[in-house]
């Protein structure tokens, strides 16, 4: 059947890349538009019920579907031929569309990179997944917040880089 | 200093500084 053609297949993997990436950064507007800034209003009492059950629930979706975010979309711009051009930013090729969707694929990488490497391994220091101190935990609360802040600025060009590509270039 | 990463204006702020940035490298590599 015709409608089953590569062309689908490619979309097959966007449409994935779409959804899982919609997960990816709505939980992270969601932590830092939502959870964060209700925490110091929340009483000390019903705290536990967003660290012991919501947020390492939130986290497992955030944290897989940013690595599902990262697969599908490398996968996407190797079936289309330009993911060197695009990591090049263009800069060998010349075309917009590339440098457009090279922008926006660095920026998810040092997102997700953030996500892995930095926000999940101190997320489970502050929320006891992991032996730490209070000093260790005030630390690893601290360096995660800014991290994930990191990510909602950086998730601001991104889309814009990303939408753009598809739609202007 | 007070980080700007701590408020989620500052936050937005620099997100669109950045956008920005990226619009003028498009810019120049479109030959204006």
């Amino acid at each position: 059947m015709e409608y089953f053609d590569n062309n689908w297949l490619i979309f097959m993997f966007r449409w994935l890349h779409v959804l899982s990436g919609v997960m990816w950064i709505g939980l992270l507007w969601y932590f830092n538009f939502v959870q964060t800034p209700s925490m110091a209003k929340i009483a000390a009492e019903h705290k536990p019920a967003v660290t012991k059950h919501i947020a390492p629930e939130a986290l497992f979706w955030f944290r897989w579907s940013a690595l599902s975010t990262v697969i599908t979309g490398l996968i996407v711009a190797q079936m289309n031929g330009y993911v060197e051009s695009a990591l090049a930013m263009g800069l060998t090729d010349g075309v917009l569309k590339h440098a457009a969707i090279g922008f926006g694929m660095w920026l998810g990488l040092i997102m997700a990179a953030n996500v892995w490497f930095i926000i999940w391994p101190n997320q489970k220091k502050v929320l006891g997944m992991v032996e730490a101190t209070a000093d260790e935990k005030a630390k690893a609360a601290r360096t995660a917040a800014l991290a994930s802040r990191t990510n909602t600025m950086l998730s601001i060009p991104m889309l814009y880089a990303m939408v753009s590509a598809q739609n202007i270039y | 200093m007070k980080n700007p990463l701590d408020s989620l204006t500052g936050t937005i702020i620099a997100g669109l500084v950045i956008t920005a940035l990226h619009i003028f490298y498009m810019i120049n590599m479109s030959g204006g």
